[in-house]
Order: structure tokens, then C-alpha cells, then sequence
């Protein structure tokens, strides 16, 4: 199956701290799919669902994340993500 | 059977760390020491672990809802992300089924990750690491069948340590402190001063029983188990004596006078604005000391340069002129902070804290001299470095003060320079205080007297070494005296301030200012009134 690819520059103020990355795995656990993350275009990736591995990343303000997503809702899954770093990690509350 | 009233009283002697006398049950904190259980077969020990995870996101969903407030429900949502994880969990797992335990697999799992965050540049991430260790500790205590022990108000809680951040989330209302480590003047003992919670140290705490009726004599350093009934009688009667003598205490609310009528300023020691709560700045001359390691303590990231300013702000505010005098941040030493001091440092007193960890962080230490200048506009504000040892340092801060300031105006923004002290507290800047460029001295007794004696405060043998000696005092005289001679105010605040027994003998080394916690304010004011000029 092919995988789909979408990347998004992280403005988000401290980066990838803890509360962003409990905002982003818990997204991408809503999603069947297989999710990847990486600062870079050829990886390394790192499981998108693990807090652990997401927050290892320890990526800073002003990185581009890179997304790879593998299954039946990839592409909806891929455009929540992105959106929601776009955004700032913003859930509208 | 109840036995318990026929058994006799049992005292055991600590020594006083904050005096006060409190009754009730006792409560062991039990220190997180998980007992081993053996599971017959690994499928038992792989749902013991689950049970484990399960009960413990449990805790953690009841406590965020409670929380009320950010900062918690963040730390709590990511502890509990990390129980959801199966990179976490999964190793676990599998380190069960080829035969460890599920405790030790738990550990065995969760250790790396709190290593890589221990080891991380970065010190937000290094501060997340408590937050690892925190859930590694909640789950082995599910694991060994405990339970999270709440605490209710109106106990006397023994334990072996207590970090000042347990201290401060805890309701002390009617209850009291034992502890087996600690000093008289280690970090929880100053805030339970300053709190009016009664506190005894130098108790073994191994063999207190769980739930007895005790009573405790923080002024004689006594805790009775199973106290007698007549025990219990004198017990109401001194409470009763305490309150009335508080109260009169707290009516020493004028100028403080010698008895030959000479003017001594009395100030207070303050962590926070939660303390000026109920405070009437007129009945003391000012802020003498404002530790603001506090703000930086149990948080999930260092206080910005707007919070601080706020809180400076606020506390010009209420002394409504009187002088505030704010001390940049001391850590290190007995006070750690998550991310920014070094863990595992091998003698901590001698080691990085103070102006010295201020000086090798420069981004905090920038924004706290930033929020400084800031708020110097409010009121009369003077700024204090702890820790200094060499005239260099407190050159290359009023350098960073400075340029703050410059900084600030470039910015369009309101800020202007306070005056810029020292705190006298190293034996080499005490011996050599004509060398530095401070524009006031402040002694602080704790550390003068600890590196003086090289006794630790926290060394229950030593205690009779760590103390105000003749050496001290004379370096106390040294520092007044010059400070005297050279038109810079000196000022005292230490404990050694608040102890109304030592109140003449800085008198005579000509101290003029003390700076003491709330409670203090009115017994020093009292043994100021009684002097009547020094007996030689």
C-alpha cells in the first residue's frame, strides 16, 4: 500500500513539550492507520501514537514536521495532524 | 481488643526545628520502598503490571479532574499519555513473560527513558524526568498493594524527608511534623516556621506506629506516643497559654524601641505573596529578604519574565513604599530545582547554587534581572545576590543588570535600576567585604554559619558544632562595622534573627536591621524592647 506524505512547519512556542505532544498522539491514536514522524523527509521516523518516542524527538520551535501515514483513513489522518500543528496545537477550547 | 488505652506514654526525644505543640494521630509517610511479590506464573505477573497501569490512570483522571488549574492538568494528561503508551508498556511486558518480576519490569522499562530526560541539554525536558519518576513511583506503589496515602488535616506526620514542595501542598491546619533528616535549619524547616507548623527532626521514624495518638512538643523537641490523660490536660492548657501568647505577641505591631529608645528595623522573610495575605505592612518596616526560589519550585516550566513581574510588582505593592528587598534565584544547595540544578551534585552546599548556577544560566538568570528592573518601578525595591564569593561576580551581575535595563529602554519599556546588595553568607566575602561593590550587605546566618563551623545543617550529630559561635558573631561584627563605616545598611536574615535568645548579642555587634519570618516579628520586637544597651 502506498504511503502518504505531508509535512508542516511547527511554530508552537517551546516546541514539541509535553503538551503538544499529548495533543498530536492522542489525534493520531483517533486514526487506524499506521503514523510516522520525523524532522526530516527521509526520517528517521518514529511511531506518531507514542508520546514517548514523540517527545524523544525533542523538536524545537520552528522545525518542520514531517508526517507518513499507511491505511484506510491516511489522508483524513494526515490532514487532522497538520492542521492541528498549524494551529498551533489549539483544539478550540 | 483495643489496647490502646492501657498502654503507658512513650517519649521520644528529637530536637526542635519550629516550635508549637500539636496533637493527634500519627501518620508514617512511607518512604517508596516497594516489597517484592512473587507471581506464580508470568501471565499472573503480566495482570498484576495491568492492574498496576490501570489503577494508576485511575488516580491520575480523579487528581486532573480535580486539579482546577493548567499547569497540573498538563503534567497529569501527559503521565497519563505515557501509561497509554505501548513502547512504554510493551517491553514491560515482555520482560515479564522471560521471567522478571513485574515491578522490576516496570522499572527495568521506564529507567532509560527517566536517564534520557535526566541527561537532556534542554531543561525543560530535564525537569520531565520527576514527572517519569513520579508515575515509575505510582505504579510500583500499586504493584506492592499501596495505596496513595491522603493526608488529612490535624496529624502529625512522621517521615523520614520531606521535599519542600510536598510540604507546601500539604494542609497543615492543627497537625505537625517529625522527621528523621532535616535540621533546624534545613529548607522545610524554615517554612514550617514561617507557617507556624510545630516540627521536631532527629526522630527515627522506623518504629512510630501507624495511627497512635501522639502528641508533639515541638518546643522541647518531644513527640509522646500514646500520650496519658494527664498529658492530654496540660496539653489543652498550653495551647490555650500559646494562643493568648500569640496574641499579645502580634500587638507588637508599633516601631521597634530599645529600652534606652534607640530605633531597630524589623522585617520580614517571605516566599511568596500567599504569606502577605492577612499582613498589615505597617506593623513591620519592609521585605528583608523575598527568597524567590520558590516560584521556580515544582512547576512544569521556569516562571516567564511577565510572571515574575507580576509577583515582584504585587509585593512592592503591598509594602506600599517600604523597602523590598528580592533575592535572585537560590538554588542548589537543599533547594534543587527540576531542570536547572545539577542532580547528583557530590557536595551541593559547596557546590553550583546561588549567584554561581545564576552566572552558568544566563536566559533565566536575564529574564529574572529583566522582570527585576521592571518592577523596580513600583516601589523601593533593592536587589540581592546570594552566594557571592569573589567582587567579580557581583560585578558581572550589576554588568547583566545594566544591560537589562538598557535592554528594556530600547524596548520602550517602563524599568529602571535598583540598588544592587550582596548576601554575606561565605566565609571569603565576609573576611574581604571592603573589596565588593554592593550597595548594601545582608548576612545570611544559615550558610555563614555552616561553612564557618564546616558543619552541615542537616548533620543532626553536629548540631551542638553548627551553631552561632564566637567565630560567627565576630564575622557578623566585621560585616556591620564595615558596613557602618562605609554608609551601607546591614542587615541580618538569617534564622539567627528570629530566635529572640540571640536578639541582644547581634545587638551588640551593633545590627540594626533583622529581617525574621511573619511569626517572629513579634517575639524579636519584645527581646529588642528588653535591651538595654550591651552588658560590657
Amino acid at each position: 500500500m502506498n504511503k502518504l506524505r505531508a509535512s508542516v512547519l511547527m511554530r508552537h512556542e517551546v516546541g514539541l513539550h509535553a503538551r503538544p505532544s499529548v495533543k498530536l498522539t492522542k489525534l493520531a491514536k483517533g486514526f487506524e492507520s499506521r503514523i510516522d514522524l520525523g524532522l526530516s523527509p527521509d526520517g528517521p521516523w518514529i511511531d506518531a501514537k507514542s508520546i514517548v518516542k514523540v517527545m524523544a524527538t525533542k523538536a524545537p520551535k520552528d522545525s518542520t514536521i514531517y508526517f507518513r501515514a499507511e491505511g484506510a483513513d491516511a489522508k483524513a489522518a494526515l490532514e487532522a495532524l497538520v492542521t492541528l500543528v498549524d494551529g498551533d496545537f489549539q483544539d478550540g477550547r | 481488643m483495643d489496647d490502646r488505652t492501657h498502654r503507658a506514654a512513650h517519649r521520644i526525644q528529637g530536637r526542635s526545628a519550629a516550635p508549637g505543640i500539636a496533637l493527634g494521630p500519627l501518620v508514617r509517610l512511607a518512604p517508596v520502598e516497594h516489597g517484592v511479590r512473587q507471581y506464580r506464573s508470568a501471565a499472573e505477573g503480566r495482570q498484576a503490571l495491568l492492574d498496576a497501569l490501570a489503577a494508576s490512570q485511575e488516580d491520575l483522571s480523579a487528581l486532573a479532574h480535580q486539579a482546577g488549574d493548567d499547569e497540573a492538568e498538563a503534567i497529569l494528561a501527559f503521565q497519563i499519555a505515557l501509561l497509554e503508551d505501548d513502547s512504554l508498556i510493551a517491553p514491560a511486558l515482555a520482560r515479564i513473560d522471560v521471567g522478571d518480576g513485574a515491578n522490576q519490569a516496570w522499572s527495568a522499562a521506564i529507567d532509560p527513558e527517566i536517564a534520557s530526560y535526566d541527561a537532556a541539554e534542554d531543561p525543560y525536558f530535564r525537569a520531565r524526568a520527576s514527572d517519569l519518576r513520579d508515575l515509575r513511583d505510582r505504579v510500583l506503589r500499586h504493584l506492592a498493594g499501596e495505596t496513595d496515602q491522603i493526608v488529612p488535616p490535624g496529624v502529625i506526620l512522621a517521615a523520614d524527608d520531606m521535599p519542600p514542595s510536598t510540604f507546601l501542598a500539604t494542609d497543615w491546619q492543627d497537625g505537625g511534623l517529625v522527621l528523621r533528616r532535616g535540621s533546624p535549619s534545613s529548607h522545610v524547616a524554615i517554612l514550617a516556621r514561617s507557617r507556624g507548623v510545630p516540627m521536631i527532626v532527629g526522630v527515627d521514624v522506623d518504629h512510630l506506629e501507624d495511627g497512635a495518638d501522639a502528641l508533639l512538643d515541638a518546643d522541647a523537641g518531644l513527640l509522646v506516643v500514646d500520650p496519658d490523660a494527664n498529658m492530654r490536660a496540660s496539653f489543652d492548657q498550653r495551647r490555650a497559654e500559646q494562643s493568648k501568647a500569640r496574641q499579645a505577641a502580634a500587638s507588637f505591631c508599633g516601631p521597634a524601641l530599645t529600652a534606652t529608645g534607640e530605633l531597630v528595623r524589623v522585617m520580614i522573610n517571605v516566599t511568596g505573596l500567599a504569606e502577605l495575605e492577612g499582613l498589615d505592612p505597617a506593623h513591620v518596616d519592609g521585605i528583608g529578604l523575598m527568597r524567590t526560589e520558590f516560584l521556580f519550585q515544582g512547576r512544569e516550566k521556569l516562571p516567564t519574565e511577565e510572571e515574575q513581574y507580576q509577583i515582584y510588582k504585587r509585593m512592592l505593592e503591598w509594602a506600599a513604599g517600604k523597602p523590598v528587598t528580592i533575592r535572585t534565584l537560590d538554588a542548589g544547595g537543599d533547594k534543587p530545582i527540576e531542570g536547572l540544578t545539577q542532580p547528583g551534585d557530590m557536595n551541593p552546599f559547596l557546590g553550583v547554587r546561588g549567584v554561581r548556577l545564576s552566572l552558568r544560566h544566563l536566559d533565566v538568570f536575564r529574564e529574572q534581572l529583566r522582570a527585576l528592573a521592571r518592577a523596580a518601578v513600583a516601589g523601593n525595591l533593592k536587589v540581592m545576590i546570594p552566594m557571592v564569593t569573589v567582587p567579580e561576580e557581583l560585578d558581572r551581575c550589576r554588568t547583566l543588570l545594566e544591560q537589562a535595563l538598557e535592554e528594556l529602554r530600547r524596548e520602550g519599556r517602563e524599568a529602571q535600576l535598583p540598588p544592587l546588595g550582596m548576601m554575606v553568607e561565605v566565609p571569603a566575602a565576609a573576611l574581604t567585604i571592603e573589596d565588593f561593590n554592593a550597595d548594601f550587605f545582608s548576612i545570611g546566618s544559615n550558610d555563614l554559619i555552616q561553612y564557618v563551623t564546616a558543619a552541615s545543617r542537616d548533620e543532626p550529630q553536629l548540631a551542638d558544632l553548627a551553631r552561632p559561635s564566637r567565630a560567627v558573631f565576630s564575622l557578623i561584627g566585621h560585616v556591620v562595622s564595615y558596613g557602618d563605616s562605609s554608609g551601607r545598611e546591614t542587615s541580618l536574615c538569617g534564622d539567627l534573627a528570629g530566635d529572640p535568645g540571640q536578639v541582644a548579642a547581634l545587638l551588640d555587634q551593633d545590627l540594626r536591621i533583622f529581617s525574621v519570618a511573619p511569626g517572629a516579628v513579634g517575639p524579636v520586637k519584645a527581646a529588642i524592647a528588653r535591651y538595654s544597651g550591651s552588658a560590657a
